[in-house]
């Protein structure tokens, strides 16, 4: 399940939900990103999030489909916040049921990774100095590029 | 009657600095999204960094597309930076 939202999210009910995930799940990976306070520029007090509306979901769709295809994903959740975001706010979360946690790890982490590189978000700092278009890293795209071998 | 035009839109920071968020345009007979890009790059100011800036990345009806794909009548056409989320 996939959900774009300006809303923050309790990654507690979100991890209840995938331990409910059937009696073969035996791991369960997740990642939570948060807004820190520096990236491109220091001292940043916020994020604001865009993205493109329909395209996110569909690409979103398309990496959890992979990631079933390459390992055993028997749950996977993806949640990205847009709009305004203040420092240590959570940005997104991605969580992975499988029987194992080989391909537990590996699922969740590609699933970040890839949607790095591919979805369409965009990241702007605010700082008291202004604002900044976050512009994308080479380690990301290299991430990316790793799965792809 | 078919619907004759283009749906364009920009996001981030391409959306704020060229001031548009989204374009109607006549569709042109054998176009591609790079001639379709020079076409707006040619319109000079800050447009002239569609083709002379930094990398666009370009969308068709939602799928992430190369200069050499076709644009049809009816589709939307995106034209964004390379992406920052997560």
């Amino acid at each position: 399940m996939i959900s774009i939202q300006s809303e923050d999210f309790d990654s507690s009910v979100e991890y209840s939900a995938l331990r409910d995930s059937g009696a073969g799940t035996g791991a369960i990976a997740t990642f939570t990103g948060l807004v820190r306070d520096n990236g491109d520029t220091q001292d940043v007090s916020g994020l604001f999030l865009e993205h493109y509306p329909g395209m996110t979901e569909q690409v979103i769709a398309g990496l959890i489909d992979e990631a079933s295809r390459r390992w055993d994903v028997r749950k996977a959740r993806v949640i990205h916040r847009v709009g305004r975001l203040l420092l240590q706010e959570q940005i997104v979360f991605v969580g992975v049921c499988s029987a194992h946690r080989g391909d537990a790890f590996a699922a969740c982490e590609f699933i970040m990774d890839a949607l790095k590189t591919s979805a369409p978000f965009w990241k702007k700092e605010l700082s008291e100095a202004g604002e900044h278009w976050v512009e994308q890293k080479a380690s990301d795209v290299a991430r990316g590029e790793v799965w792809k071998t | 009657m078919t619907n004759q035009t283009l749906t364009v839109r920009f996001f981030a920071r391409l959306r704020e600095e060229l001031g548009t968020e989204q374009l109607t345009l006549p569709a042109e007979k054998d176009q591609t999204a790079g001639d379709l890009l020079a076409e707006l790059a040619s319109r000079g100011g800050p447009w002239a960094q569609l083709q002379s800036g930094q990398p666009v990345m370009i969308a068709i009806n939602q799928a992430m597309a190369k200069p050499a794909t076709p644009v049809r009548a009816g589709d939307e056409v995106a034209f964004f930076p390379p992406v920052t989320g997560g």
